[in-house]
């Protein structure tokens, strides 16, 4: 199924990618390509067959539950774009 | 020396002919010579890897250490290194310096090995030729106007140009092989599980896996040793004894029962890939093995079951990249929301932002059952199709690629073009079971074919015994390639 122009925007939207009003009719082309390889999956009958998340059917680990972290926030921050006293600075975000 | 397997390097080191200092030196030269070139490095650090050289052989003239120490390595810049920077191939990290190691890169750093560089590879592992590089394409050292094959092609032009005796790379949907093949080295995709993720920048996690490059199976074998190793802080390693995986080098032939898929060599192969690949098959057949042909029916599916699964993974993956806490922050923006899309609009290039857009697509809402979970469970089915091929059959040979290196830029059009270059590569981590490229010969233009052998879960030991006794009779993985000459 081919997607709109609007629909390339509100994936878009949802991906959190600024895609231009100008790029999207390119961005629509090259997706429309890649979804027209997969569409093959739609003719395929694969009722009653279990989906295979995971090469080998292993089960998530547990551990006890026990503080194993040190505090390592400066070592951590300090690749961060913008910080002040230990906390990641952002655009406001509540009105 | 810049031709020596790692055996030989090993054994040169332990002999005190030469120091690990020396080695470096020499192989730091040549990539000084070469890189420039080729692009197979993004960064380098001379001071840093003498550094590391100079300790090896004080910890050598102390005492005993282990087959690798002091011998240089390439790393794929998809692992983390503290105090070098991490860029992914990636302009969102183009100044991200890990504050921790990889656990592969600890591993390698235990084993005494010498940090040489870190390799060229496509964006965040997206790729099969080393053309969405934000640092710019590697070239083929075979033909410097092709591309190496990706999304390991810095870590294969390395090796192939003996810039490094070996390197590490990653491999998703083949970024491991194919590479491998173009370039006329040997490349491997281990079980899935076998080496930890911890540290290796996440693409699509249930098929991501890290792997060796090398010039030889053995050396294959020897790097397999130091990768291998369970990993608490990777919740999918696996714990598992620990195994010697140049045990079963010498393997015998006679009676291997190889299955050759009959829809591996249908009318999209090369005729010269065919030729040179039909030509290791004979050489198998005149040892005593047994070919016989096996059916993968499902196979045909493994490309569009990728291209839903890879990209739905990396969606979720890649959406930490939000100019937050590491990497790219956009410069302007007029709120949080335009903050994120604008930094990933900048940072991320147009092959990257292409697979995101799909996989939010398939996993969004009146989508996901149509396509992801479709996805999966023709991924059952393919790796049914494996589990029946090996009841009858011990390893499947066939080609790691439908042709031989191309120009560069000659598939960056259509990006569905460039995805079938992974027809034959893309089964096996689908189904997380292990397959080897070697080089089996080369085509009328002289470039490398590689033979691509797949095996069940955890049979690395014997696919490297099966590549080894071929090399052994065969030259073409000691060939270099004439436009770098030694």
């Amino acid at each position: 199924m081919p997607l709109s122009h609007d629909e390339v925007k509100r994936i878009a939207r949802l991906a959190r990618i600024a895609v231009s009003e100008a790029d999207v009719e390119g961005v629509k082309a090259q997706l429309n390509r890649v979804l027209g390889l997969i569409d093959q999956l739609q003719a395929v009958d694969a009722k009653g067959i279990e989906p295979m998340a995971h090469a080998l059917e292993l089960v998530q680990r547990l551990r006890a539950d026990e503080v194993t972290e040190s505090d390592r926030h400066e070592q951590f921050q300090a690749v961060a774009p913008a910080v002040d006293r230990g906390l990641y600075l952002v655009p406001k975000v509540i009105e | 020396m810049l031709n020596a397997t790692l055996r030989e390097l090993s054994d040169a080191l332990a002999a005190g002919k030469v120091s690990s200092v020396e080695l470096t030196q020499l192989f730091l030269g040549r990539v000084g010579k070469l890189n420039a070139q080729l692009n197979a490095f993004i960064t380098l650090d001379e001071e840093q890897s003498l550094a590391q050289a100079r300790r090896a052989d004080a910890a050598r003239a102390k005492g005993t250490v282990g087959p690798l120490a002091g011998i240089p390595m390439a790393h794929k810049d998809i692992f983390c290194t503290s105090g070098l920077r991490t860029t992914c191939g990636s302009k969102m990290l183009e100044n991200f310096v890990s504050p921790y190691d990889a656990h592969v890169i600890e591993r390698f750093a235990a084993a005494g090995t010498v940090l040489l560089g870190k390799t060229n590879m496509d964006e965040f592992a997206m790729g099969s030729s080393n053309e969405t590089s934000h640092f710019g394409p590697v070239r083929n050292p075979w033909d410097q106007t092709l591309v190496p094959g990706g999304s390991s092609g810095g870590s294969a032009a390395a090796v192939a140009a003996r810039l490094a005796p070996a390197a590490t790379g990653s491999d998703t949907g083949g970024s491991i092989r194919q590479p491998a093949a173009l370039t006329g080295v040997c490349g491997m995709k281990p079980t899935y599980g076998l080496v930890s993720r911890y540290g290796m920048i996440a693409f699509a996690s249930s098929l991501d896996q890290g792997g060796p490059l090398g010039k030889s199976a053995e050396d294959l074998a020897l790097l397999l040793n130091v990768m291998v190793g369970y990993d608490a802080r990777d919740s999918t390693s696996l714990d598992r004894p620990r195994e010697d995986y140049a045990r079963a080098l010498n393997g015998e032939l006679k009676g291997l029962r190889i299955g050759v898929p009959r829809e591996f060599f249908g009318e999209g192969l090369e005729p010269g890939v065919r030729r040179a690949v039909d030509e290791a098959l004979r050489w198998y057949a005149a040892q005593g093995a047994m070919a016989l042909e096996i059916e993968l029916p499902n196979a045909k599916l493994a490309v569009p079951v990728y291209y839903v699964i890879a990209p739905a993974e990396a969606s979720s993956n890649l959406s930490r990249f939000d100019g937050v806490r590491y990497g790219h922050r956009a410069k302007e923006f007029d709120d949080l929301i335009d903050m994120y899309c604008r930094t990933r609009a900048e940072g991320f290039g147009a092959e990257v932002k292409r697979r995101i857009l799909i996989g939010t697509y398939v996993l969004s809402h009146g989508y996901y059952d149509a396509y992801y979970l479709q996805a999966q469970r023709v991924r059952r089915l393919i790796a049914q199709d494996f589990a029946a091929a090996f009841e009858r059959c011990d390893v499947i040979m066939g080609p790691t690629t439908p042709g031989t290196a191309f120009a560069l830029g000659a598939k960056t059009e259509d990006p569905v073009q460039m995805y079938l270059n992974d027809i034959f590569t893309i089964p096996a981590p689908l189904a997380g079971l292990p397959g080897l490229s070697i080089p089996c010969g080369f085509d009328d233009q002289g470039l490398p074919v590689g033979l691509q052998l797949m095996g069940d879960y955890f049979s690395e030991a014997k696919l490297l015994g099966a590549a080894h006794r071929y090399q052994q009779a065969t030259d073409w993985h000691l060939r270099v390639p004439k436009e770098t000459p030694l």
